[in-house]
């Protein structure tokens, strides 16, 4: 009889179940620690502090290039520009605008890319599932992040923005797409209301990011598929044939976030966008931990 | 502890003074069987040396172990209680180091270790600090603690992926191939290590490419060999499989090779200087006494206890070598 015969021949005479110790029996706690640290880990990192001043360079470039021109005449350049020497807070919605097609969604893209590609390209991810961190915490909290720092990204573009144009052209009442005015106040919160609209227009995105991070080990390739997936979207939504497709685009929508300047306040595209964003995050959320919580980490 | 779901499923193999107990654990990669069927006992409070060459299988089947890949079939329990299905409640007492060392490189030794702390939901964030330090010390790092792990070298990221695992008090480590990338004074230390936690009365469950690296410390080992679990138990049932040898130096060894035939020895064989044959029944200082009584001139003589690479040659008639 072998050796290993001879032990199994032990434990086949044994049963039932040995408990462990109440001391050594792990306690859980509820905690925000996870998330703090992960957020601790995306904005203590240089390359998205990096990233974070080219997103503020970009209402500086727009607020300085205005001032120091010729007074342009009306209609012409995107929406919201021919407003910015009436009130500063323009330039917080002209940045918003420019900065919509490529460079916000391109940092959530970056830190949605991360998210789990990331982990498992350098071996953490094998480090923190063995803590353990259950797959469905790791993925609800790595999105919470992803949202978090797309409010942040978008938020810090709109300060930079408003801290440029009113330095540069003054605040005051603000003179509406309508033609009425409102207070300063008002102004105020109707562009915090647009910055956090786009934020989370932006965060659904980081939803698609996620899930397609649990499908690759090289987070790169994950944040240039967001990238792809967001100019995709606004080509399709360009192409007047396909105009049934357009409303269920991922970005569709988030031009609505204009509508906060008319009066009263048009509320049905940002609606719709909000739901569409939720809707999107939903599914790709879901798409990820299908994916993930049976996948084979051998990173 | 109340009575848990799918333990009347798994009861007739394995209970917890196994801190590790597989069955029939299988691993198919599409076509290539990585593990094959493998059976892993390693009872509480053992050393278990997990052994075999590159590609064996090892590093796979503590993957399936800690729950990081599914078995194609088979099943598992750690400390008692079946994987992956308690992974919350057993996970938090092993601690583990899994195919080398992986931390943020931009983030110090010590402010990875509280990365790694801050996920645990088990730990207490106020002892955090005391904990991290006292993993630091106890893998001699805490000098570098602050530097950053891009500036680590091998060797220290080695050791701060093993104060990783003792971040908390554990009841089992799971540690893949520890000493790689240490010079031989930290190989000394990890084995040294070995020995304090075992002392302490975790179970050590220890994988390595290196046979004579970990042979010293192990109570216990099991042999991989291309999938396959070849044999497992305490080290000296392991060995007592393959015999001792006598091993005869003389400037005469065909005269000590006729001598070791006729008390018996078997495998008698000679080259220049020396001859060697297996013991078996035979007592060692008889056969120094036949060989003075024959006159054969004897210059040195050794009882030679097979190595487990002897043994590993002996089960495989292969090398330790990498599996392909």
């Amino acid at each position: 009889m072998s050796v290993a015969d001879s032990m199994a021949a032990r434990t086949s005479d044994l049963s039932g179940e040995v408990t462990m110790s109440p001391a050594a029996r792990p306690r859980r706690h509820a905690s925000t620690r996870f998330l703090r640290s992960e957020l601790r880990l995306i904005f203590g990192r240089r390359r998205n502090q990096a990233g974070m001043a080219v997103l503020a360079a970009v209402p500086v470039i727009i607020a300085i290039a205005v001032k120091v021109s010729a007074p342009s005449r009306p209609g012409r350049g995107p929406d919201f520009f021919g407003s910015i020497t009436s009130n500063g807070l323009f330039v917080a919605l002209a940045s918003l605008t420019l900065e919509m097609g490529l460079f916000l969604p391109l940092a959530v893209g970056v830190i949605a890319g991360d998210s789990v590609a990331g982990e498992a390209n350098i071996g953490t991810l094998r480090y923190l599932l063995t803590v353990p961190v259950h797959r469905t915490r790791l993925l609800a909290v790595k999105f919470a992040a992803i949202t978090i720092f797309s409010m942040v990204a978008t938020l810090w573009v709109s300060l930079v923005g408003a801290v440029a144009g009113l330095a540069l052209f003054g605040g005051g009442p603000m003179t509406l797409l309508s033609g009425t005015q409102i207070s300063m106040g008002q102004a105020v919160l109707r562009v915090l209301m647009a910055t956090v609209y786009l934020g989370l227009c932006f965060a659904s995105l980081g939803a698609i990011g996620l899930f397609i991070s649990t499908l690759t080990e090289q987070p790169i390739g994950a944040t240039i598929a967001v990238v792809i997936i967001n100019v995709l979207s606004f080509i399709l939504d360009s192409i007047p044939q396909l105009s049934w497709l357009h409303e269920w685009l991922p970005t569709h929508w988030w031009m609505s976030f204009g509508d906060v300047l008319r009066d009263p306040i048009a509320w049905d595209g940002m609606t719709r966008g909000l739901l569409t964003a939720a809707g999107y995050a939903l599914v790709f959320w879901l798409a990820a931990w299908a994916r993930f919580s049976s996948k084979d980490v051998t990173s | 502890m109340s009575p848990e779901p799918g333990d009347a499923a798994v009861g007739d193999f394995a209970v917890g003074d196994f801190a590790v107990a597989t069955q029939g654990l299988t691993k198919r990669f599409h076509q290539q069987v990585a593990v094959n069927a493998v059976d892993l006992l390693v009872p509480r409070g053992a050393v278990y040396g997990f052994l075999g060459p590159n590609g064996s299988g090892k590093t796979t089947t503590i993957r399936m172990l800690l729950g990081l890949i599914r078995p194609t079939s088979g099943r598992h329990r750690l400390l008692g209680k079946a994987m992956p299905g308690h992974a919350g409640d057993v996970l938090p007492l092993v601690g583990s180091l899994v195919e080398g060392p992986a931390f943020h490189p931009y983030l110090s030794g010590r402010a990875n270790l509280a990365r790694l702390d801050s996920v645990d939901r088990h730990a207490d964030p106020r002892t955090t600090k005391v904990r991290v330090d006292g993993a630091l010390d106890r893998v001699g790092l805490l000098a570098a603690a602050d530097k950053r792990y891009r500036a680590y070298s091998l060797g220290m990221r080695q050791r701060l992926a093993i104060a990783g695992a003792l971040l908390a008090p554990r009841e089992l480590l799971v540690l893949d191939e520890p000493t790689n990338g240490l010079d031989p004074q930290g190989t000394r230390e990890v084995r040294h290590l070995i020995g304090s936690l075992a002392d302490d009365g975790a179970t050590v469950l220890v994988s390595s490419h290196l046979l004579s690296e970990v042979e010293q410390v192990c109570t216990h080992v099991g042999v991989m060999h291309v999938g396959r679990l070849l044999t497992q138990g305490p080290i000296e049932e392991v060995r007592a499989v393959s015999e001792p040898r006598a091993r005869v130096e003389s400037e005469r060894p065909e005269g000590a090779a006729r001598v070791l035939r006729e008390l018996g020895l078997t495998d008698v064989t000679f080259e220049s200087g020396w001859a060697v044959g297996t013991l078996g029944q035979v007592a060692a200082e008889k056969v120094v006494a036949a060989l003075v009584h024959e006159g054969v001139p004897v210059t040195g003589f050794a009882v030679e206890r097979p190595s487990l690479e002897d043994l590993f040659v002996s089960l495989t008639g292969e090398g330790f070598n990498v599996s392909g």
